[in-house]
């Protein structure tokens, strides 16, 4: 097995593939990021959401035990 | 077995369960993913006929591959939920979704950038084109449909049903190349016979195809484990962990 290109500028280009080549990979690789970025984030937004409601959820109890 | 059966309709069995899962999961995605791009980009061999467009076919093939398969899950979890109204069928059928549109739109965008160079024209109106096409629909459909009903279980229904009519549509791709003339060239690997191609570019191709079947384990598992704490935010459990 060997590397196939010359050069970093001849591998960039691709003998004229180059721009279609990493074109794709890019878009591609971008679309997969997301695809794998977007649970993570959705998930911390998840946890935050429920531990802002037990919070509320204390704070009425505590009100209650203060009006009887 | 039906003891097995309910235990992984429970989400919170599957939580638990793939909690250890997704390091290790998440590391062999990435390993396989970058040897296997690395590999196709710059170490094999250009194709005799296409030179170096072709290497696009390690970000394509395994795309399409994923998209497919992808489908049966969703199709098939849409069903499971149907019949048994097994919850964690329903998460999954709704997380897949999303997913298959995304592979399905790497697809068809690598297959266009691919088909400048190759064929002259970034789209044609052909039966594999146009079927891959469908497919986004069908994917965009069950996400669409998921968020068009005030009740979960009537976006459940709905979105279960459209996706089992739409299975109608995966052998139509599978055989299209073989059906209908068409630009699009025959499947590079097949079961029943050795693929069509030489072992030094065929090899990166396996590591690809590998790393995108983890890479769809991977995420799938953790879209349903966000939709499980959704769902399942007014439990103790879930209570615990924030």
């Amino acid at each position: 097995m060997q590397f196939q290109f010359e050069s970093l500028a001849d591998f960039l280009q691709m003998a004229g593939h180059g721009p279609y080549v990493w074109l794709a990979y890019g878009v591609g690789f971008v679309v997969l990021g997301w695809l794998a970025l977007r649970p993570v984030l959705e998930r911390r937004q998840v946890l935050r959401q429920i531990a802002r409601e037990q919070r509320r959820q204390q704070q009425r109890e505590q009100s209650a035990q203060v009006d009887h | 077995m039906w003891q097995w059966f309910h235990r992984l309709g429970s989400p919170r069995w599957f939580y638990q369960k793939t909690e250890r899962w997704v390091p290790w999961l998440a590391f062999i995605t990435v390993a396989l993913l970058t040897c296997g791009a690395v590999w196709g980009l710059g170490f094999a061999p250009p194709d005799a006929k296409q030179g170096n467009s072709f290497r696009i076919i390690y970000l394509h093939v395994p795309a399409s591959f994923l998209a497919l398969a992808g489908y049966y899950i969703m199709a098939v979890a849409g069903a499971v939920g149907l019949i048994w109204k097994m919850k964690l069928a329903d998460i999954v059928m709704k997380s897949a979704a999303p997913i298959g549109a995304a592979l399905t739109f790497i697809a068809l965008f690598t297959g266009a950038v691919w088909g400048k160079p190759t064929w002259g024209t970034y789209w044609v109106w052909d039966a594999r084109l146009t079927s891959m096409l469908i497919l986004l629909f069908l994917y965009l459909g069950v996400v669409a449909l998921q968020y068009s009903y005030s009740s979960q279980d009537a976006a459940n229904r709905a979105s279960a049903i459209l996706a089992l009519v739409g299975t109608v549509n995966i052998p139509i791709i599978y055989k299209s190349v073989d059906w209908w003339y068409t630009l699009h060239q025959p499947a590079t690997i097949k079961l029943t016979s050795a693929p069509s191609m030489h072992p030094d570019m065929f090899k990166p191709l396996v590591v690809m195809i590998l790393g995108f079947y983890c890479f769809y384990a991977l995420v799938l598992i953790l879209n349903v484990r966000v939709e499980i704490l959704r769902r399942e935010r007014r439990t103790r459990w879930v209570n615990d962990l924030a």
